[in-house]
């Protein structure tokens, strides 16, 4: 299985946001608490999808990430882009910095 | 245009505090997710990839000078700075903050703007040509209807929770430039054989995944009948309409599998119920709906300037201009300047708090404040003195706004697909620029003429790529984007739904496919003849070879 993190949106800006190991979210996937099994998938959702959980965040659901130069990052272009932003406007979004 | 009666005050403000009010409950714990999700939906705001988006109604596309301007101010002060018109005539906007938007709507209330009918299981906002009241082909002005229908179908207690939801285009034009053929339900506007005016109904059309041409389920509705006929058609769907399955639960399929024979029956019975009732609208009603979009003061021009014509002469980009977005208007000495938002590269449909606001002025000034949105995600100042459209064209030139290509090449439908949408497959819009900067040039868009590109991230066809004369549909296989194209669909008068031509192309493929077809078509096109009707003359065939040779 490939690695997993939690991913959502946050419920006050809609930005996408990861779970941390400490329960909290992140706009930083790098900050991101890895599932590495399917058990460990579970519980990690399990944790992110309570009722105290949807005060801070919209939705949330596991993505596949992988290990590139040590660095998470997402094996789907679609989250790619939200760990970035639009491609068209480079300007806009975690991209610009 | 239509202006704000105490009740539709009242009717707005209520709503917007009631909206507040939920935001409010929903980020302090009170509502959940599911139950704020279909009230957040009711006032048009989803949540995408990035952030939230508000979608504002633009109802039949119309709007004045200040009602512009605020949309700038919106963009500039609870967005980015920009914001994106959609083939509904609506405009997105793509990063507000939940706990901003009810103080959006509040401020878009304050010129008569909401977001209602923008989601959710309803009658959306009613959309029609945008040159009513302006256009030389019109039959009548559609809007005061178009009013009409906005009124009866707004909370409408019977049709608040539909099987889907459901769109009404109407055309007062025999050229229609509403695409009503491939609506919910078309209304197409002409006169009958004494000489009255009504509509010819259509039924069922639609695209998505499952594009259909619409069917006509009555040759001639009278205008004092037409909304109790709709409330007819509205009874049957919302009785029979499938429940059961989110993609079979559009009108279209109901009239596929029944039948439009047995739909018509069905809906001429409940009709026969309800036709005297108070859905009857009087002639001094519709009169009083008709005098709300009577025509500007027009002043009494002779149909020609010659100072339009010097300028014509001396500046080549303002004649390359007029020749491709300026049409003719029914007053003389008038003309209908379209704003193109679709510059060499640019992205199709957005446009800057700056270029609103002065789109907005520029209305004022040239256009008695009125403006418009297209489907087609463009601009239109329906009202402009011939001899001002020179100083139009500067200050638009100057602005980034003089883009001469409407109906051509460059002049994309795309929607926002995988850049911001949560349902997209794959992106649109990079694609749509690519293809704008390898026809950018207007000599050679010339050339070709006109040339619908239709661009859709993914099946649900917001880009209306089935009815693109050539239409590509974006996919995901097995993570990449690639890029399905379709070849004769048309939105107008004559509509089709477009044919695949095959197997897709990659995304390094896609934009040398698009210019093989259009290099096909220019050497066998005869004179005259537009691609899409090459494209009917030979078929499919001369097409696929040059995309696929032998395979």
């Amino acid at each position: 299985m490939s690695l997993q993190v939690v991913t959502a949106n946050r419920l006050d800006d809609g930005l996408a946001v990861f779970m941390t190991a400490d329960d909290g979210w992140s706009t930083d996937l790098r900050d991101a608490v890895c599932a590495e099994d399917a058990p460990q998938a579970e519980a990690l959702m399990a944790r992110a999808d309570t009722e105290k959980q949807q005060v801070t965040v919209v939705g949330p659901y596991l993505i596949d990430v992988a290990q590139e130069d040590g660095v998470l990052v997402p094996t789907k272009y679609r989250e790619v882009l939200r760990t970035l932003g639009p491609s068209v406007r480079t300007d806009l979004g975690y991209q610009a910095g | 245009m239509y202006r704000y009666d105490d009740f539709d005050r009242q009717l707005l403000a209520e709503r917007t505090a009631q909206f507040r009010d939920q935001v409010a409950r929903r980020i302090s714990g009170e509502l959940t997710e599911d139950q704020f999700k279909p009230l957040r939906l009711m006032n048009g705001v989803y949540l995408q990839l990035h952030a939230y988006m508000l979608r504002v109604a633009v109802p039949y596309g119309t709007m004045n000078g200040e009602q512009m301007r605020k949309l700038g101010y919106i963009a500039r002060t609870y967005d980015k700075g920009y914001g994106h018109f959609t083939t509904r005539q609506n405009i997105q906007y793509n990063w507000p903050k939940l706990n901003e938007i009810p103080d959006a709507l509040a401020d878009l209330a304050t010129v008569e703007m909401h977001a209602i009918q923008t989601s959710g299981n309803c009658i959306r906002n009613t959309t029609t040509d945008q040159y009513a009241g302006a256009a030389a082909d019109e039959i009548e002005d559609p809007r005061p209807y178009c009013e009409l229908i906005r009124q009866w179908s707004t909370f409408h207690p019977e049709f608040t929770y539909l099987p889907r939801k459901f769109k009404i285009a109407v055309t007062g034009s025999p050229n229609d430039r509403a695409a009503v053929r491939v609506h919910d339900i078309g209304l197409r506007m002409h006169k009958n054989d004494a000489g009255e005016t009504g509509f010819e109904v259509i039924v069922g059309g639609g695209l998505g995944r499952t594009p259909f041409v619409g069917k006509t389920v009555r040759d001639f509705i009278g205008k004092n009948d037409l909304f109790s006929y709709l409330e007819a058609i509205l009874r049957v769907y919302n009785r029979f309409g499938r429940r059961d399955n989110k993609y079979k639960a559009r009108i279209k399929i109901l009239v596929h599998e029944v039948g439009v024979d047995e739909i018509r029956r069905l809906v001429e019975e409940e009709w026969s119920k309800i036709r005297d009732g108070s859905l009857r609208v009087s002639d001094d009603e519709i009169a009083q709906y008709i005098a709300q979009f009577a025509p500007p003061a027009f002043e009494e021009l002779q149909a020609n300037d010659p100072e339009f014509e010097r300028r014509k002469q001396a500046h080549p980009d303002f004649a390359a201009w007029v020749r491709s977005n300026v049409i003719a208007h029914k007053q003389p000495g008038y003309a209908i300047a379209n704003i193109s938002l679709k510059p060499i590269g640019g992205i199709p449909g957005d446009a800057t708090a700056d270029q609103m606001e002065l789109v907005g002025d520029l209305a004022d000034q040239y256009s008695f404040g009125d403006v418009r949105v297209t489907h087609e995600q463009n601009l239109v100042l329906p009202h402009v003195k011939k001899a001002d459209l020179f100083a139009l064209w500067a200050e638009l030139n100057s602005a980034l706004l003089a883009t001469a290509n409407l109906g051509f090449v460059t002049d994309i439908i795309a929607c926002p697909g995988l850049d911001y949408c949560a349902l997209a497959t794959a992106r649109s819009i990079p694609l749509s620029q690519r293809i704008s900067e390898r026809f950018g040039d207007l000599e050679r868009q010339y050339d070709i003429g006109e040339l619908k590109i239709k661009i859709s991230g993914c099946i649900n066809a917001c880009g209306h790529h089935h009815v693109g004369h050539i239409g590509i549909l974006g996919l995901d296989k097995r993570g990449k984007e690639f890029y399905q194209i379709t070849l004769g669909g048309d939105a107008s008068q004559d509509a089709s739904i477009g044919k695949i031509a095959g197997a897709g192309f990659s995304e390094a493929e896609v934009v040398d496919a698009i210019e093989a077809l259009i290099t096909r078509y220019i050497d066998i096109r005869t004179v005259g003849e537009r691609f899409i009707d090459t494209y009917r003359r030979v078929g499919m065939d001369p097409f696929k070879e040059v995309l696929y040779g032998d395979r």
